[in-house]
């Protein structure tokens, strides 16, 4: 439980790790509401709403999330900058990179928003619940073949995953017969497939199920596919996958064991529930005073666009996210996005370009603007564009180094007329991709 | 104001959107088909032992970590000599009866009353009533030394008039849709490897419809401004100085964590690179022979392709655009003239240059275009689309005399006015799949059996 000062610094770190950063003025107003109540506005919050201009392409026609390439990203960017419920926005995105499902695989747009509807309502729910319902989610069925897995013809793909990446994790407390065993449980899903639609009417067929009696972790019985779940879930080793697991999502250094032990207990003695569980960790001291983290690629572009007051107007968002190493829907492979190593030469290219993506439409003309020939000022102005982000000392020095060179160069009247606009226009650019604002 | 036709413009953004995809396709009209490699996934890499900013595509299938490590293996593997194949796109249409006027033919100056060329000019050897275009004195250069193949009739029946779809047909090796790889996509899935994506490079930035495969990896070179930072209202000194302060900025906080660290050493790396590759403009490399200067950066790609072929890069096809707007709807002496010129003289340049690096042996440049253009001019000096048109192929293992020919303008014409193919293009393909690169031309190109074969490797 964090008991040092809860001011905007700290409010702002909590609305970047549990969100998508504040909007202007927004870390202020939390703060003043303290740690615990600033936790529950993001656990418990309101009806959803959403601030701000609608999402809209290029030419200033509606997204299609459904049908055209790339919109489902867009879609989904545009609720992470205008909606008021970010924590819900968040869980989600840590659902869809847990259940790791690609549309590469899937290949419906379509299916794929009906899974992120799914992991929008169990967002803090229970997770047993959550794991059941993307069991038979009929993205999932295609990702992991699930519907290819018959009593005829049993398919482990799905039995493995549900243990090594879901609930268990790689080696623990399973072994490769209950991996057979589970995917004799699992069999019984079926789907169609219909020209001009797709994959289609996905249901549980009781002829294709193994009724036969199974051993898993020692126990027999006929189970099923809910009970497939429910053995994961309740396995002893779960609590320890789990947990950890989550509470890496937030903070980058691992809880101390005495932590881990509070968290477990707390986990299961509210029957998995996920709430208080993601309660506990934003109120720990690490998420304010322990290390820093890079914020994912969304979370990076979302965070800008609420900072600049913008909202989706352009469709470049998705090849700039997914150039960054990012596009939604897509994750790499079923375990994830790699939240270690989101940087390298190419993504920070991307991550430069989708700051000046964000910046470029506000540019400021220098033959129209007058900016000043003073370079805190000039900073002073840029930082104000980004709703006054607090700047590391080491970064302010940084910036007013350059500035001062840069307004140096400005060594005839015309210059100095006009470079002040451009140092401006830099600064904004630069801060956006300072380590200050790349990382929080 | 661009003189090309409206349909044109469109194909181009939309095979643009093949690559960039992310930036809004336009919309497809009934009937259009889908370029080929729609949708396949894209990843940015770095080609760290080559200096190279590349776009993967069809990297899903490989760990990318690993993928040095392949290209590596698979330069390795290729040593000594892989057959290299270059396709050069003349985008829009190349008026083939410009390229080879036949001023020897009586109906020629009936139907091109203001474009004819005049009757004096460079003779093609092969047919006394030919003539190059004054400005593709290089290519008659290399026809003279035996190292260019003319097709000056080369098409299909009933050519689609549509630039996309004619375009399509060409590039997926097939008159068919629906076909979402390309000619040289499908080759490199059957002989190419799972970790190579050299084998298949597009060096315009995006990826070449013909190498579209279904699961072998290829590479789009981002080319000259493929790692450029650009901040939108900076620009000169003050750009200048902003830019040097990349790395000090990732610094600005230490390195205190693991975050912090990773910042101030991927921006140091950034900015390191960033002076590394600002000179692959052509100019990073040193060219035995003189290349022309280009805004367009067209030579300056085929001097860096000599020079990646030079430097053992694992490449197998490779396919770039032409300089020049071949779509020449009216006032065409001018594009056209400027177009040929300086893809001739750059076409000759390469051919030099893999001579002088002792690399002329493996490599073979097929230049093509979607169709040629209607035999008789239009009201605005200029011409519509046409049907068959002329295709080239370069290097010293080519054959170098004429394939198929051109008929007489009298008897030669569909019903359309326009010339009729005495070369189908998918006898060229099956024949280089075969010839070139020892290949069963029937794992690429659909009834590969239909199609005669010509001697164009020797």
């Amino acid at each position: 439980m964090y008991r040092g000062a809860f001011g905007p610094e700290q409010a702002e770190r909590l609305l970047w790790r549990a969100g998508f950063g504040p909007r202007r003025g927004e870390a202020e107003a939390l703060a003043k509401r303290g740690l615990d109540d600033a936790v529950h506005a993001l656990t418990r919050a309101g009806r959803q709403r959403f601030v701000g201009p609608a999402a809209k392409d290029e030419k200033g026609r509606p997204l299609a999330p459904r049908d055209a390439w790339g919109h489902d990203h867009l879609w989904w960017l545009d609720r992470m900058v205008r909606g008021n419920r970010p924590l819900m926005e968040r869980m989600t995105l840590v659902w869809h990179d847990w259940f790791a499902t690609s549309n590469d695989g899937v290949g419906s747009q379509n299916l794929m928003l009906r899974q992120n509807a799914l992991f929008r309502r169990y967002w803090l729910g229970s997770f047993t619940q959550l794991v059941t319902a993307v069991t038979r989610d009929p993205a999932m069925l295609l990702w992991l073949s699930g519907t290819e897995n018959s009593k005829w013809s049993p398919n482990e793909n799905y039995a493995r995953e549900l243990m090594e990446l879901f609930t268990l994790g790689s080696g623990r407390g399973y072994t490769e017969r209950d991996v057979r065993e589970q995917a004799r449980a699992l069999t019984g899903f079926r789907n169609d497939w219909r020209e001009g639609v797709g994959p289609t009417r996905f249901r549980f067929d009781r002829e294709r199920h193994d009724v036969g009696s199974k051993r898993v972790f020692g126990r027999r019985g006929r189970f099923d596919w809910r009970d497939a779940v429910r053995l994961c879930t309740a396995h002893p080793r779960h609590p320890s996958f789990f947990v950890p697991k989550l509470w890496g999502y937030f903070i980058p250094t691992a809880p101390s064991r005495s932590t881990q032990r509070a968290l477990e207990r707390l986990y299961v003695r509210n029957r998995y529930a996920v709430r208080p569980v993601v309660e506990a960790i934003l109120r720990h001291p690490l998420l304010y005073d322990g290390p820093r983290m890079v914020k994912p690629p969304v979370v990076y572009t979302a965070g800008l666009l609420r900072a600049a007051g913008r909202g989706v107007d352009t469709e470049s968002w998705t090849w700039l996210c997914a150039n960054a190493g990012q596009q939604l829907f897509y994750p790499p492979n079923i375990s994830g996005w790699n939240d270690d190593r989101w940087l390298d030469t190419a993504t920070y290219l991307a991550r430069w370009e989708i700051a000046g993506r964000v910046t470029r439409p506000a540019a400021l003309d220098p033959n129209k603007v007058r900016s000043p020939l003073d370079a805190d000022q000039l900073l002073t102005r840029a930082l104000d564009f980004w709703g006054d982000p607090r700047l590391s000392s080491g970064t302010r020095r940084v910036l007013r180094g350059y500035t001062n060179r840069a307004l140096a160069t400005a060594n005839a009247s015309w210059k100095k007329k006009s470079y002040p606009a451009l140092i401006e226009n830099s600064l904004r650019h630069m801060i956006a991709v300072s380590p200050d604002l790349q990382s929080s | 104001m661009s003189r090309c036709c409206t349909e044109f413009s469109r194909s181009s953004l939309l095979h643009r959107a093949v690559a960039e995809a992310g930036s809004g396709l336009p919309a497809i009209e009934q009937g259009m088909p889908v370029p080929a490699g729609t949708g396949l996934d894209r990843r940015e890499i770095l080609l760290r032992s080559a200096g190279l900013a590349l776009a993967v595509y069809g990297a899903g299938s490989f760990a990318l970590p690993g993928f040095e490590d392949g290209i590596l293996e698979a330069a390795e593997a290729a040593a000594p000599a892989q057959p290299v194949l270059v396709s050069v796109f003349l985008d829009g249409g190349a008026d083939s009866l410009s390229l080879l006027a036949p001023v020897g033919d009586p109906d020629y100056r009936r139907l091109r009353p203001k474009l004819a060329l005049p009757d004096s000019g460079l003779a093609f050897t092969e047919d006394t009533r030919l003539r190059w275009h004054p400005e593709a004195a290089a290519l008659r250069t290399l026809h003279l030394e035996g190292k260019l193949t003319v097709l000056p009739t080369v098409g299909y029946t009933d050519a689609d008039q549509s630039h996309f779809t004619s375009r399509h047909y060409w590039e997926v090796g097939a008159t068919n849709p629906g076909l979402r790889t390309g000619w040289l996509g499908r080759y490199l899935d059957k002989a190419g490897r799972p970790d190579n994506p050299l084998q298949g490079l597009s060096l315009d930035g995006e990826l070449a419809p013909p190498l579209a495969t279904s699961k072998a990896p290829v590479a789009a070179l981002r080319g000259a401004d493929g790692y450029r930072f650009w901040a939108p209202g900076v620009w000169g000194e003050v750009e200048s100085q902003m830019l040097e302060t990349l790395a000090p900025l990732g610094g600005a906080r230490g390195s205190g964590d693991k975050a912090l660290a990773s910042i101030a050493s991927t921006a140091t790396q950034a900015q390191r690179l960033r002076h590394q590759l600002a000179p692959f403009n052509g100019k990073g490399f040193a060219s035995p022979v003189a290349y022309p200067e280009h805004r367009s950066g067209f030579p300056q790609k085929l001097a860096g392709l000599a020079a990646m072929l030079a430097g053992g890069l694992p490449l197998r096809c490779v396919a770039l655009r032409a300089y020049g707007m071949y779509d020449t709807h009216s006032e065409q002496s001018d594009d056209l003239a400027q177009g040929l010129r300086l893809t001739g003289d750059s076409l000759l340049a390469f051919q030099r240059d893999l001579e002088a690096r002792g690399l002329a042996d493996r490599v073979l440049t097929l230049v093509w275009s979607e169709f040629g253009r209607r035999a008789e001019e239009n009201g605005s000096r200029g011409t519509d689309h046409g049907a068959a048109g002329v295709a080239m192929l370069m290097g010293t293992r080519a054959r170098g005399t004429m394939i198929g020919e051109l008929p007489k303008l009298k008897d030669g014409l569909d019903k359309n006015g326009n010339l009729k193919a005495t070369v189908d293009y998918r006898s060229v393909y099956t024949s280089l799949l075969e010839q070139w690169f020892d290949f069963d031309a029937a794992g690429a190109i659909p009834n590969a059996r239909a199609y005669r074969r010509l001697e164009l490797v020797r």
